[in-house]
Formats: C-alpha cells, structure tokens, sequence
C-alpha cells in the first residue's frame, strides 16, 4: 500500500505545501507531551502562527519595557544567547562587562566613589529581583543591629506609598516583613514624606521612595523625606535609611533633571534600583540594584565565587540565565553615552507633551500626569457617566492600540485613569495617529448608546412611557452599579499594581 | 603626496603667489626620507592656506569629522581609545563601532559550545531561533496583552506535570510555573514547604522560628542560598569515599519536627547520580507513621527530570511516590532550552500555600503567579514549547539515548589509557567524571590547564566535605556532543597524558633545572642532592593543594 505508507511518513512535510501537511490538520497537543517528533518547519509555523495573536509588542502603550533596540545589538545579543551569564569561570569578559555597567550606573546616581574605585551592585533579572535583593539586604543589617542591641527582631516592617508596584507587597509577603502603606489623595497620587515619617519606628528597615510612580510618572520628594527623616534619626536615635526605588525614573532624571537630588547624593540613600529593561533601553530581562558602599550590603548575604583565581561576589536569587540583556546593557550605555541618552529622553518628553497637548484639545480628559516625571500621559474622562475608560480601551484595541485603564489605589479609587507610556520607539506619527484614533474612539461612543442602557431601552419600549422613564433612570443606575462591581473587582486582584 | 602634486599640476602653480614657495621639482622628492618628506609637505600645505589657495587643512579636518564613514572600521578612533569601564561616556559612538567594540572583546571569552562544565544547553535549531529572536521583546509578564504567550506556559507547565506523573486527570491543568531557573523554582518551593510548615505549627499552637531542610552535603549553592536568605537551617548529610550522594537512611535520621522538608537530587552535579528517592519515602512513611509528623520530600531534577522519564521509564522518583510534593527541573539543561528557563510543579493545589500566589486577572480571567522575578522575556518559554512540540516523547528519547552513548564512547576511551578512575555511574545524568590513578607526578588541575590550549574547558573540582581529597574531571555530554567531538576529545586526552608523561611539569622542571646545576658544582655531595630533589616534588602538591583550596568554594557553584 504505497500510498497510505507516503501519507504517514515522515517526510510528507518536504512534499506537501505547509498548510496541507498533516501537523497543521491536526489539533496539537496541550497537556501531554505528543508521542512523535514533527519536522521543525511545522513546529516553527505552528507556534509562529498561534503567537501572531498575541498583542504587537511595538503598540503596546501599557509598557516601560523596551520592544525596540538597534539591529547591531540584536546581534550581539543572538550571538550570545547561549553563553549562561553564571559561568564566570569561562566567560571573563561578560562578567567584566557586568561590573562596568555596575560602574557606569553607580557613577550615574553620583555614589561616593573615587575616579577607577568599582562600586558595589549587581545585575538582576528584573526591578522585582533587584528590590527583593535591596530589601533582604536592609532586613539583615537591621536584625544584624537589633541583635547587637539585644532587642527583639522578630517584626520588621517597611514604609512605602500605596502606588508602589507589586513586587514590595511580595517582597513582604516573601521574606515576613510587614508592609506599611501611606495612603493617597485624590489630588496628592505619590507617598507624602511628612506622613511616611510619622509612619516609621523603631522596626522600620527602611523607607522606599519610588522616582517614577507607575499610576502617573512623579517623581516623590526624595529630598524632603531625606530632610525629614535625619531630623528624626536625630530625635529617637534611630538609623533608618531610604531606598529609591528607581525602576523607571533612574535613567530619566539624571539626564533630563540633573538639579534634582534624589540619588547618593542624599546621604540617607542607601541603595537604589534600577530597570534596565525600561528608560536602560534594553529588552525585557534586565535590572540593577547599586549600594552606597560595601558597608549597606552585609557580608553574610554574599556568596563568593572564585574565577580563575579572582574573587567573584555574587548576590542574586537567580543563578543560570542568558547574558545577552547584560552584554545589550553594556552596548546602549557606551553607544549612546551621555548625550544620546540625553537626546532619547528629550525626544521622549516632546511627544509626550505633542500627546498631551492633542488629548487636551479634544476637551474631554482631564490630565493626571504631571508633565516633570516620567514621560507618560495618565488621561481620565471628563464625563464618565455614559462611557467609561475601560470603553474607550476596548475601542482603541481594535485600531491596534494596546491602552489599558487603571483604577487608582486605596482612598483614589474612584479615579480610573488611561495610561499611555512614551517609549523610546514611540515616534511623533504614532503619537499623532494615536490622537486621531482617540477622537474616533470618540465619536464613535457618542452615536451609541452606552450597552446596557440600549438594552434596557429596548425593553422599555414595549411598556409605558412613564415606565421607560424609570427604566432609563435605573439603567444609568446599573451601569454605575456595574463599574462599581468592576472596580472592585480589579481592586480585589491588584491589576494597577501589576503594571510594567 | 600624490593628491598635493595633483593640485600642483593642475595649474595652482600657474597663480602668482604659489612661485613664492621653494617648490621642489617632483623627481627631487624622491630623494628626501620620509620624515623630511611630510615636512616638506606640511609646510606647502600650511603655505597655501595662508595664501588663502585652498580654504583649510583639508586633510586635518578628514580625521575627526564625520568622515569616519569612510574609514577602515579599524583606524577610526573609537578603537584608538581605551573603552569606557568606570563612568558612563559623554558622546554617543556610530552603533557599528560599539557592535565591533563589544563583539572583539568578547571573542576573548570561552566558546560555548566547547564548554563541557556546563549541563546548560548551548545549541538549538534555527527555527528556534527565528521564534526566540521575534519575541525577545515580549515581556512574559504582560499575561493580558500576550495572552498566547501565557498559554503556551500553562501547556508547558501541564506536559511536565504529566511527564513526571501527577496525579491530574486528562484535561485538568496542572500547578506549576515557569522559572528563570531553577534556582528560583528552588526558592520557591522551598518557601512554599516553609509557609505550610508553619502554618501547622502555628494551629497546633507550637513554636514555628527554627525551621530547618535536611540534604545531601552535594546539593548546588541555591540550597545554600534558601537557607540563608530565608532564614532555614541547612543540615547537611555528610558523604564518605565511593559514595557520592546523600544516603537515605542517615538523611531520615537527621529529621525532626521543625524539618520542613527532605531534598532529594536526582542527578548530582558532581557525578550524575540519582540518589534513591523510593527508598527515602519509604523510610520517611516509616517516620511520619511513628512519629504523626508529616515530612514531605522534594525531588531537585534540575538535571535529571528529562532523563528519567525517558531512559529509565520504571524508576520511581516522582509523583507516582506519594510524599513527592514538588519537583523543579531545568529546562535550560536536558529541557534543551537556552539559558533562563526552568520550572517548578507542584503534586496538587494545596501543596502550593494560597496566601503566596498573587492573582492577576487578564481580560477576565484569572491567572495565579508565584515568582521571585517580574518582567522578563518570553523568548525561553515559546523556545520550550517548541522542543516539546517538536521533539515529542520520541525525539527526546532519541536525544538522550544518544547522550548516554557518546557518554558511553567518551568513557571507554578515558578508561583505555589506564590512568584514570571513572568515578560518574554507568546509570544517571550523562557525564563522565574521572580523577586520575597517579596524581603524584601532576593533578586533574593540570590537565584541566592543558586542555585549555587545545581549546576544551573540561572543569576539575574537588569533592564536598568527608570526600574532599579526591579531585575529579567533569565532561558533561550535552545534545550538542557529538561522536565526532568525543573521539576528538579523547585523542586530546591522549596527547595531554603523554605530554605530561614526557615533560613533568613546568614548575618542577625549573626546579629540576636548579637542582642540576646545584648537582654539577657540589660534586658528589648527595645530601643536598637528595634534599633539593625532595622539595622540587613538592612544589607542585603544593601549587595543588593551593588550587584546590581555591577551587574549594567553587565545586558548588557548577551549573
């Protein structure tokens, strides 16, 4: 039987066209691993095809993490992908290349450190990994001292805003410190200093300031929570130190505000983290936590690693991993150096400001964002009462746009903001098409009816007129009943705290 | 020169003021050195700008301006100066003189493929490829904007689960979660065993702050790691002389009520073995029945979790045991993936403490995660699935049956030039650990040394504790290994032996050479003879010894 022999052997793929090949007729496996291999060209088509539904990376607004680099570090970074980033022993130069970033960043955020002094940091995975690092390190010095002083050391806690990112609360969660949170404002979206410090004891390990909040891109007053804070270090005895959480503010303000203190220049910063994978410029996978000195990093979290006779100190929860991102990191920092870096920022904040002005043409948002911070627009309805933010993304998704609305935090609830990031590849043409796309999304939801009322409506209008008045009320009613129900239910799982 | 007698002939001279200069005739340049030449040059340049014949030093200008498109990329001066390493520079550079920066200084690290310390995959298909490199800058975190991306996780995340037999049914999806690697699948277990641990502890209303995991003294640093930044104790079982692993018996006797778990390995680093994990739950059955703890077992497969199932489908080490509550594997090593990926199953929801997951919810839908990190790309995950999809149980089995066969050639050879010990087991990872019979005259470090030059990075470790006085060698058979590069490596091999037989050592000959010398003018005298011969052996222990002591630290550090 020749031909049900050539139908079910192996290389029908070579002869067939790609999509009337067996494996595409098929449906694939999900929750076992199938019995027989398939040629690699139908495995490369079949997932290549399923990922095409997947959002486009390049029109994701939602985003810090950078979807686009120079086609020269693309090669860098295949080249190296598969070199495991922890083999020091065996791959010197890549190991080199991360204490050099370490320098540049360190040198960047103005740490005390002479002239060919290397400064104390390491490359993570990420801002989570980075401030998981930062925090465990507190947490050890803190109980380190209160054991000196034999004093109890059994109930850490941290203080931060309520618009920190997620990765605290886990950071508490993980490692048993208790999570301390200043509350917001309607008007005031970023932790207040004065408050934050009437907040910290005795337990506190250390007060996280974010530069960049993720809601709305401000920057907190790292300077005055610093002031506030030596004055009652002064008063109780206490040693409380700060940490920035810099993860998408640290590569923008040293370049576009360099007045601004809020980096070791502020003695009371003991360490600040970083997102490589955001304003570093680079793709997702990399982030850098940078001490003031060797003294912040207690000596017992430190494992040592020697490589070919020199010591390699390594501090990190993960250990194998690509070295590609670090290689990317090394190659932005001394392509662009100082100026280009400066330039991208610059660029960023004009279409900002291009967005922002369009959008406030339309004379339907109100502007949340501050325009210093982080160059992103945060846009609220003026009039929610018949089509609400989570409407307006939905519209915007079929044009292509990835813009997701946020509800804020505790005590600003009731504030559901649009979110776009400026991303280095985010172009003035997008951000004039994006405008122009805005104000369909517009004028389309002003010819319909908000969904729920037209089904009421249509109810309604088989009874009686003064029924449908009611009806009509009680549909504006459940529609604001229903955003209370969706509130509360992003709220409940923390979406605007899961941002990027 | 030639371009200065261009303008020259073509009637510059002819203009009044050029006859002022002391122009030489073209045939007399010939005659003058080289040095005088571009004098000569320089001053008839300088002649005719301030004689306003030409607007500027065309020629000085070319160097620094923007004309450096022009030039070989190796006289532009960005690879005159010294790269940047301590501060940030002030310009930005042309990207393809970063690219050549970076890449030549980079030729000066190991080549990958060529490095056989490593479990960690270095090879994969170009399809692959092509998949990784399109969704690099996909960030895996965003769960709502690549929903796909998500779900070919969970996929993952079910056929592992099933591979290692968990109980699920057919369509339930399993618990589990991508990793970068099992470091942090490691932690997270770990952390998951702590908080159910003390969740008891907490009901029962005893005291819940000493914690501690029992292990083999051979477990990888990440062990180490847990336990200090997790505030765990760390005890360890102590191995002896031909036996590598962690013995289940002593490791039953070290647990206690405050144990939050016993961590079995299936595939040492340091020889590949799988420790007995069916043993180990019987005997902790035995235990918890005496004592009504409850003491669960988690199996470290981050290299054996794809060997086992393929090659030795009857060993039990998995689910199919009852007191197994989690497993993590690696799927950057026989997953044959890329470095960052690994992964972490646990037996059902409840071994997986609620209050650890955080939930996102993405268009609607909810999705748990459990990780230390937070955004990072998506390449390594889609990687994965296309191994599974692609390769199937089939082509997996087909991998690692040829592994244990290369390990099998690579092991014969070794053994045919008689000087070295297998250490590694026929059954297990496959690696071919070996240390050698004589290391009087020279060491394993040695030979590690010369191997380097042939181009092979073949690691030599000494043993953890109890075991610590013998050193071996460690080749790890990867997919990428092949029969061909084993029987080269073995002819290596050869060629390094008898080189060290032929030349002793550098550090000896010098000595040697002294102690000739020494020989020559003392005539006769053998005391000192004798004496010097002594020391010059033991230079090289000593040089050993030194090494070794740095090593030390290092064994656990392999990956």
């Amino acid at each position: 039987m020749v031909i049900s022999k050539a139908t079910s052997n192996s290389d029908d793929f070579t002869i067939h066209s790609t999509f009337a090949s067996r494996y595409v007729r098929a449906s694939f496996p999900r929750f076992k691993m199938p019995e027989n291999s398939i040629p690699k060209e139908a495995a490369f088509q079949i997932i290549n095809d399923e990922l095409m539904l997947d959002g486009n990376p390049r029109l994701n607004l939602a985003s810090f993490v950078t979807t686009w680099m120079e086609p020269e570090c693309d090669k860098l970074i295949m080249a190296s992908i598969n070199k495991n980033y922890v083999d020091m022993d065996e791959y010197p130069v890549t190991t080199e290349l991360q204490n050099r970033c370490v320098n540049m960043i360190a040198h960047l955020f103005n740490a005390p450190l002479g002239e060919a002094e290397a400064a104390v940091g390491v490359g993570t995975v990420g801002s989570s990994e980075a401030i998981m690092l930062a925090g465990l390190a507190f947490k050890r010095k803190w109980q380190n001292k209160r054991k000196a002083e034999g004093k109890p050391y059994d109930k850490p806690n941290i203080v931060t805003g309520a618009n920190v990112q997620v990765c605290w609360e886990k950071f508490a969660r993980y490692f048993e410190v208790e999570l301390k949170e200043v509350k917001l404002r309607e008007d005031y979206l970023v932790m207040d200093p004065v408050k934050a410090v009437e907040m910290v004891d005795e337990n506190t390990i250390c007060v996280a300031a974010i530069l960049g909040s993720t809601l709305n891109g401000e920057f907190e007053d790292v300077k005055l929570l610093n002031d506030l804070l030596v004055e009652k270090n002064k008063q109780t005895g206490w040693d409380t130190p700060i940490h920035v959480d810099a993860a998408s503010g640290g590569f923008i303000a040293p370049f576009l505000y360099p007045e601004l203190e809020w980096d070791f220049r502020l003695p009371l910063v003991k360490s600040i983290n970083v997102s490589g994978h955001k304003y570093g410029l680079v793709y997702a996978g990399i982030g850098w936590v940078i001490w003031r000195s060797k003294d912040d990093l207690p000596e017992e979290l430190i494992f040592h690693i020697n490589y070919l006779g020199t010591d390699q100190p390594t501090f990190t929860l993960n250990f194998s991993k690509g070295s590609s991102q670090v290689i990317a990191q090394y190659y932005q920092l001394i392509r662009l150096g100082f100026e280009g870096y400066k330039n991208v920022m610059e660029n960023c904040r004009e279409n900002m400001l291009v967005l922002k002005a369009g959008l406030e043409q339309t004379g339907r948002f109100n502007i949340v964002s501050k325009d210093n911070g982080v160059p992103l627009v945060a846009f609220s309805l003026k009039n929610n009462s018949c089509h609400d933010e989570f409407e307006v993304s939905d519209y915007l998704r079929r044009f292509g746009w990835i813009v997701p609305a946020y509800t804020m935090p505790p005590d600003a609830q009731n504030v559901t903001v649009l979110r776009v990031v400026i991303r280095e590849d985010f172009s003035r043409t997008l951000a004039e098409r994006l405008v122009i796309d805005i104000q369909k999304v517009l004028h389309e939801l002003d010819t319909l009816p908000s969904k729920i009322t037209a089904k009421i409506a249509l109810n309604g209008e088989n009874a009686d007129k003064n029924v449908t008045v009611v009806t009509k009320k009680s549909a504006i009613e459940t529609q604001r009943e229903i955003t209370t129900v969706w509130r509360k239910f992003v709220m409940e799982k923390k979406k605007m705290n899961g941002v990027c | 020169m030639v371009f200065i007698i261009i303008i020259y002939r073509q009637g510059k001279a002819k203009q009044s003021n050029l006859h002022s200069f002391p122009l030489l005739p073209s045939f007399f340049l010939t005659f003058l050195s080289k040095r005088s030449l571009f004098l000569y040059i320089y001053i008839f340049l300088n002649f005719l700008v301030k004689n306003k014949l030409i607007k500027e030093m065309v020629i000085t200008t070319t160097i620094p301006d923007s004309g450096e498109q022009l030039q070989p990329t190796f006289a532009s001066r960005y690879v005159r100066t010294a790269v940047p390493k301590y501060k940030m520079p002030a310009d930005p550079i042309p990207k393809e003189a970063a690219y050549q920066i970076i890449n030549d200084e980079l030729m000066l690290d190991g080549t990958p493929r060529l490095n056989l310390a490593s479990f960690v995959t270095t090879w994969m298909e170009p399809e692959c490829e092509k998949l990784m490199m399109a969704a690099i800058n996909k960030n895996y975190v965003d769960m709502d904007e690549y929903p796909v991306t998500t779900e070919l996780q969970n996929r993952c995340v079910n056929m592992i689960a099933r591979l290692f037999n968990a109980p699920v049914g057919e369509t339930d999806t399993a618990v589990g979660v991508g990793t970068v690697g099992s470091s942090e699948a490691i932690m997270l277990a770990g952390l998951a065993f702590k908080r159910k641990w003390q969740t008891k502890r907490k009901l029962e209303g005893k005291p819940y702050d000493k914690p501690n995991i029992v292990t083999g003294a051979n477990v990888q640093v990440c062990w180490e790691k847990f336990a200090r930044y997790f505030e765990v104790d760390l005890k360890e079982v102590k191995l002896s002389e031909g036996y590598y692993v962690m013995d289940p018996v002593k490791a039953v006797e070290m647990v206690d009520e405050n144990t939050i778990c016993v961590a079995a390995i299936l595939g040492s680093t340091l020889t590949g073995e799988f420790e007995n994990v069916k043993l180990l739950n019987e005997l902790l059955t035995k235990k918890n029945k005496e004592t009504g703890w409850d003491t669960p077992i988690h199996v470290d497969a981050a290299s054996g979790g794809f060997i086992a199932p393929f090659i030795y489908p009857n060993l039990e080490w998995d689910f199919r045991l009852p007191l197994v509550k989690s497993i993590n594997v690696s799927g950057h090593k026989y997953g044959l993936v890329y470095p960052g990926v690994g992964w972490v199953i646990w037996r059902t929801k409840e071994d997986l403490p609620e209050d650890l997951i955080f939930h996102i919810n993405y268009l609607g839908s909810d999705q748990p995660t459990f990780t230390l990190n937070f955004s990072k790309g998506s390449s390594q995950i889609i990687a994965q699935y296309y191994q599974f999809v692609r390769l199937g149980f089939e082509g997996y089995k087909n991998v690692m049956e040829n592994c244990l066969e290369n390990a099998r050639v690579l092991k014969e050879g070794i053994e045919k030039t008689g000087l070295f010990n297998i250490v590694s087991k026929e059954d297990g990872v496959p690696l071919v650990a070996f240390s050698l019979k004589d290391s009087s005259k020279y060491d394993v470090f040695e030979i590690s040394g010369s191997l380097r030059r042939f181009g092979w990075i073949v690691p030599a470790y000494t043993m953890p504790p109890n075991a610590e006085h013998i050193a071996v060698l460690r080749v790890v058979i990867r997919e990428d290994f092949s029969r061909a590069l084993a029987e080269r490596l073995i002819s290596d091999i050869e060629k390094v032996m008898k080189e060290m037989e032929t030349h002793p050592i550098r550090v000896s000959t010098k000595t040697a050479h002294v102690t000739a010398t020494v020989d020559e003018t003392q005539d006769g005298d053998d005391g000192g003879k004798k004496h010097i011969k002594k020391s010059a052996r033991e230079t090289p222990e000593e040089i050993a010894t030194y090494w070794r002591k740095l090593v030390a630290g290092k064994r656990t550090g392999i990956c």
